[in-house]
């Protein structure tokens, strides 16, 4: 890539200060409260000496732990559905001709993007209460589940689809000259080009699930904490280190599942 | 041989039918799944705000137009006149202002940021991207909860503004309108940033070059090529800042601490401690009418670039 361009003539005055304040902005904030996980003392914003002891009474509450392990099934349950039926419906929306409910189509997977949380909340909470009373259904926790499902999809479809319309088509074309069926082409050919997006589209359904608070208050019923809701219960009560040191650990899952896919797609660009 | 050659296309054409047929179904899973767990809930919300509240929490099913009523006006307990009151109204407006402000401060740091992003080496490029992303995919309830550390009467703003000799009591910064503002800009300024920068990094410097070559200042090129050509990009980021901060629940629940609502708490607060599920209902779909209204500008602006372009 010889470039003849000057950075010179790009360069706008002080937009590289803004540049770096912002980057101030968004990182020291969670560094700090990374910083106070690892604080002797037992006050959040006094510092009295460098330990892990916040971490192990974290590690070693009760609550934490089901909050841990109700985040896990919810998270792994929801990723894996929406990765699924967000992967067909991509093959469906970018492999056919277009048609006239594409558009309709394309805006109902997109619609949880486009509805403010609190709405989709209070109208998964009204439609839960409502089944629950006409029919006496309730899946427990699959509640849930089912709603992390719905607003997973969309974030799933994304990398997927993007991945599926930069492919080669001329890869297809050639493996059905060659006499494979749909089935064989898409499975030996579309599927294998396919898996970073799929990954990429699962790590984000998973950290869109694992992070949800919102939606998960007003759906939740008793004893279905996950992380985000222990850490809300927590905030009301006098604060200790362990909130900073269980809200490093959340970071920690999003920065690691978004390197991931960062990763995955960096890959895919190359 | 015409006549072979067409009934291959024929048959070529039927079954290129049949697959995409096919294919068409595959979308029907997510499609039942949002259908019903997303969109139904919507429509049922719709049909609750015209019904009347349970005492516990819930409805009863008589049709009625007091959430509706309600939201302007309150019935008044000795004459049953109706009462303007603007209580509920004041809290929209202000949530429209907190989510202006937040959206014209972000745009204001996060194109400087997103320009200076997209005109780094590749290399670097990507680095920054990646920093910019981290944020944007964490914890909004973490990262809420690091600003009020910072700005509790014992945090670290104060504690060194005190340690400096500089105030001798702390500066109450948490539970005001200053901490939601802040809340806001801090949870929504990557949302600004990133569809910035995807705009910003498909644009052609030659243009830039070619302006400079034309005795442009660097503030003429900015206005006159650089920002006109990344407009779609400043109104996908304006957006992607405004409708989350419109309805946003988790900042002013936390640095609002239950005193300075927003819309997002009101709303909760009908189908927690408020007990009116018909007034919540109402008060989610005039929300969602405003979230509508900003889509539509966003619709008729964009599709209208494509047909300039």
């Amino acid at each position: 890539m010889a470039d003849p361009r000057t950075i010179d003539i790009k360069d706008q005055p002080g937009f590289r200060s803004i540049a770096i304040l912002c980057l101030c902005v968004l990182y020291v904030p969670i560094l700090i409260l990374m910083i106070f996980s690892f604080n002797t003392g037992s006050l959040v914003t006094h510092w009295e000496g460098v330990g892990f002891g916040w971490y192990g009474s974290a590690l070693l509450n009760e609550e934490f732990h089901r909050a841990a392990q109700n985040t896990l099934i919810i998270s792994t349950s929801a990723t894996i559905i929406s990765t699924i039926v967000a992967t067909l419906a991509a093959i469906g929306m970018t492999r056919v001709k277009p048609w006239r409910g594409l558009p309709a189509a394309f805006m109902v997977i997109n619609l949880p993007l486009v509805v403010p949380e609190i709405i989709t909340a209070v109208a998964t909470l009204s439609f839960f209460a409502l089944i629950a009373g006409a029919f006496g259904l309730n899946f427990g926790i699959g509640n849930l589940i089912l709603a992390h499902t719905v607003f997973c999809i969309p974030f799933a479809y994304m990398p997927i689809r993007a991945r599926l319309e930069d492919m080669d088509l001329t890869l297809e074309a050639a493996a059905a000259d060659l006499y494979a069926t749909p089935w064989h082409a898409f499975r030996r050919i579309t599927l294998p080009l396919l898996v970073p997006g799929i990954m990429s589209g699962a790590a984000l359904a998973f950290i869109v699930s694992f992070d949800d608070f919102t939606i998960t208050q007003l759906v939740a019923g008793p004893g279905q904490t996950t992380l985000p809701l222990y850490i809300w219960n927590q905030i009301r009560r006098p604060m200790t280190p362990e909130i900073n040191a269980i809200s490093t650990i959340l970071l920690l899952v999003s920065i690691l599942f978004v390197s991931v896919s960062f990763l995955i797609a960096r890959r895919r660009a190359k | 041989m015409s006549i072979t050659l067409s009934k291959a296309a024929i048959f070529e054409a039927q079954a290129e039918k049949a697959t995409s047929w096919r294919n068409r179904l595959l979308a029907l899973p997510a499609l039942v799944i949002i259908g019903i767990f997303g969109v139904l809930p919507l429509l049922i919300i719709c049909v609750y705000s015209f019904l009347q509240a349970a005492p516990y929490g819930g409805v009863q099913w008589k049709f009625s137009t007091d959430a509706y009523l309600n939201f302007l006006f309150q019935r008044d307990i000795f004459d049953d006149t109706l009462q303007f009151t603007p209580d509920f109204l004041i809290i929209y407006l202000r949530s429209f202002l907190f989510a202006v402000v937040t959206t014209v401060i972000c745009l204001l740091l996060g194109f400087p940021t997103a320009y200076f992003m997209a005109t780094r080496p590749p290399a670097q490029r990507n680095w920054w991207v990646l920093l910019i992303t981290i944020p944007f995919w964490s914890n909004l309830l973490v990262r809420t909860l690091a600003i009020m550390f910072i700005i509790r009467d014992e945090g670290l703003i104060n504690n060194a503004l005190m340690g400096l000799g500089l105030i001798e009591k702390p500066i109450t910064m948490l539970y005001t309108n200053f901490a939601i503002q802040l809340g806001l800009l801090y949870s929504f300024l990557p949302f600004m940033i990133l569809p910035l920068y995807s705009s910003l990094e498909k644009l052609d410097f030659r243009l830039v070059e070619a302006a400079n070559d034309l005795y442009a200042t660097r503030r003429q090129v900015l206005w006159r090529v650089i920002i006109p050509l990344s407009l779609p990009g400043i109104i996908a980021g304006c957006l992607l800042v405004f409708i989350p901060a419109l309805g946003a629940y988790v900042t002013p629940l936390i640095l609002g601490g239950g005193i300075h609502l927003m819309i997002g708490d009101l709303i909760a607060q009908q189908f927690g401690s408020g007990r009116n599920w018909p007034l919540g209902c109402a008060q989610a779909l005039i929300l969602m009418a405003a979230v509508l209204v900003a889509l539509y500008f966003y619709v008729r602006n964009t599709s209208g670039k494509i047909q300039h372009g």
